[in-house]
């Protein structure tokens, strides 16, 4: 990125002036490094994002972010009702409430080393993953919606998991007025053999070991000490969530000029929050949230099953889950002082709440909000905690991967998938997936160092660091 | 018609750019559409075996474009397909655009297809249907994977 456009604030904080169209300035949390191997596009598109009706304080970028579709990947952006403000179906995405979610395991290194192959057949035979695999679950149009309205909470219901997984999930599991009426038949029906799959591409299920600590009090709040053994599970809303993104994409750009928005880019396709159109989404894009939810938690009970096959009366508490494309109604100060109700969109971002905050569960409220920020397999992932403060900085927002670093046809040109699974075998890391392809395109070097990306986060005040966690099994789709 | 059209997969940050090309809109729709199954897998690799009839209209070529991409990614992620031939057919209607088309291709068999990701969705990212100079057609947009 040509940085000649941007004012440095800190050592990890960039601002882009506000100029032509812009209603706010864009705010971009990197260091020189990452800030420079930006495309331009992020600025553009950070640019494009402040001139939308109704934006407060700042377009916001993470130190992740990449050239996205409207939103830069990586892009934050709150928006009030009450001054003309806008939900965007661009600045969410396609795969609605895509996130990671971390599992306890009570189980140091050592109690798996001998058992690793065996759980990494386990796990792959049992978690349905890639293109074309269903899930042993069918629904009936009612009990869609009935999972629609619930999530997480409707999924316990039914026996995937236990009430005391629900307090450590973003909304306690459920997201409120979820309306299965404004979801498409189309949505539901590609829906119908995908609950409980993980998807394919950069989604996976990996068999972790805390690496290392970085912050030994909050990594005990977390219940995380060096050689713990946990899972973490990265997918989102399947068929069901790309299809609202793609129904309501379509909607809002022909919608956007009977409204009187000018859009910059098609993609930023986006309707008033005070429109039947802006209300219908927000009704689909959280039954689309819950439906992801509830995917992650019968992936949770079919990752329980696995171990209590292979290592018998293992338990796997939930340490938490997050998501990362929504938009999500919450409470902010704004710059002027003001406390407001915002519709916060998070585009391959993740919450990361300070400590102290009402939403967290009690016991780590004093800590803040786990951040788990997935990195590629391979390489490293961490888990972070919500900085202090940060809800008046990029309301409550950090980052959530490495990014990629290449495109998937370069990375298809470097490297075959059996190579990359022998060498990552050869490390200690079985890698279990039902396409070649598919590993070479996510082959551990296809990524930005996601550890460079962890430390601007930190520098900037976003988030800290806690810990940082190594594959052992990666299931990929 | 029967289309044999040129197509081509092109980088995105995070995703895939397809394109085709041809000499008329038809065959550079078939383009993008190979271009799209050659995301997930080689498209050499999928016969033509079962036939999916598929139909969309839209006001103009670029909403065309990504209502027949979204309506393909519909009908693989619902009857677990993939696609190699297409026959399409596109004439105006009603002020719009009506599209006519005949998807040919087999269910998705993992071992030999290796599919490395399915495709979400067809976005506006990139998106451009229409003539060019040269008088050839373009048919291009980046997809979610």
């Amino acid at each position: 990125m040509d940085t000649s456009r941007l004012k440095r604030r800190g050592p990890c904080e960039w601002e882009l002036p506000a100029s032509g169209r812009m209603r706010v300035p864009g705010v971009i949390f990197a260091s020189k490094e990452l800030v420079q191997a930006m495309d331009d596009k992020v600025a553009e598109q950070v640019a494009n994002v402040a001139s939308l009706p109704g934006i407060v304080d700042a377009s916001y970028a993470m130190p992740d972010a990449h050239w996205g579709y409207g939103f830069p990947i990586g892009g934050v952006a709150a928006f009030d009702a009450d001054e003309g403000g806008v939900v965007s179906a661009g600045g969410v995405g396609f795969d609605i409430s895509c996130g990671v979610r971390t599992l306890h395991t009570g189980l140091k290194a050592a109690d798996v080393e001998g058992v690793k192959r065996q759980l990494a057949d386990v796990l792959f035979a049992r978690i349905p993953a890639g293109v074309g695999s269903t899930g042993a679950l069918r629904l009936s149009g009612p009990e869609m919606d009935a999972m629609l309205r619930g999530g997480a909470r409707w999924a316990v219901k039914e026996g995937y998991g236990s009430e005391a997984d629900l307090l450590r999930i973003e909304e306690h599991g459920c997201v409120a007025s979820a309306d299965p009426k404004a979801v498409s038949e189309m949505a539901k029906k590609r829906q119908r053999d995908e609950m409980g799959t993980l998807g394919s591409g950069n989604h996976y299920l990996e068999v972790q070991v805390v690496d290392q600590v970085f912050d030994a009090v909050v990594a005990q709040a977390y219940g995380l000490a060096e050689g713990d053994v946990v899972v973490s599970i990265h997918c989102g809303s399947r068929g069901l969530g790309h299809q609202i993104g793609t129904d309501f994409l379509r909607e809002m750009v022909v919608a956007a000029g009977q409204a009187g928005i000018v859009l910059p880019d098609r993609e930023l396709a986006c309707a008033p929050l005070k429109s039947a159109l802006g209300q219908r989404y927000l009704g689909a894009m959280r039954a689309a949230i819950n439906c992801a939810l509830a995917n992650r938690q019968i992936l949770t009970h079919l990752a329980r099953e696995a171990f209590a096959t292979v290592l018998p009366g293992t338990r796997l508490p939930l340490l938490y889950d997050v998501s990362h494309n929504t938009c999500k109604e919450e409470i902010h100060t704004s710059a002027d002082g003001r406390k407001r109700r915002l519709f916060v969109h998070r585009k391959g971002a993740t919450r990361a709440f300070g400590p102290g905050h009402a939403e967290l569960p009690a016991e780590y409220r004093q800590a803040g909000q786990p951040v788990l920020i997935g990195g590629s397999m391979g390489t490293a992932s961490w888990i972070l905690a919500g900085a202090a403060g940060t809800g008046e900085r990029a309301f409550g927002s950090a980052c959530h991967g490495a990014g990629r670093a290449m495109s998937r046809s370069e990375a298809l040109r470097r490297w075959h998938g059996s190579n990359v699974v022998d060498e990552l075998a050869a490390k200690g890391i079985m890698i279990r997936s039902p396409s070649f392809r598919g590993v070479a395109e996510e082959a551990p070097l296809a990524y930005k160092d996601v550890g460079e990306v962890v430390d601007a986060a930190d520098h900037a005040g976003l988030a800290s660091k806690v810990a940082r966690l190594r594959p052992l099994v990666c299931v990929k789709g | 018609m029967v289309t044999q059209a040129a197509w081509q997969t092109f980088p995105h940050e995070a995703d895939v750019g397809v394109r085709g090309t041809g000499e008329t809109l038809a065959e550079a729709f078939a383009g993008a559409a190979t271009a799209m199954t050659a995301a997930i897998c080689d498209p050499g690799t999928v016969a033509a075996r079962e036939a999916v009839p598929i139909e969309c209209s839209a006001p103009e070529t670029e909403l065309l474009l990504l209502d027949w991409l979204n309506a393909l990614v519909f009908e693989m992620a619902t009857r677990r397909m993939l696609f190699a031939r297409f026959e399409i057919d596109i004439a105006p209607e009603d002020g719009g655009l009506r599209l006519r088309a005949t998807a040919w291709g087999e269910a998705v068999d993992v071992a030999r297809h290796q599919p490395a990701a399915e495709v979400k969705g067809a976005s506006f990212c990139e998106l451009k249907a229409g003539q060019q100079p040269d008088g050839r057609w373009l048919a291009q947009c980046v997809v979610d994977v």
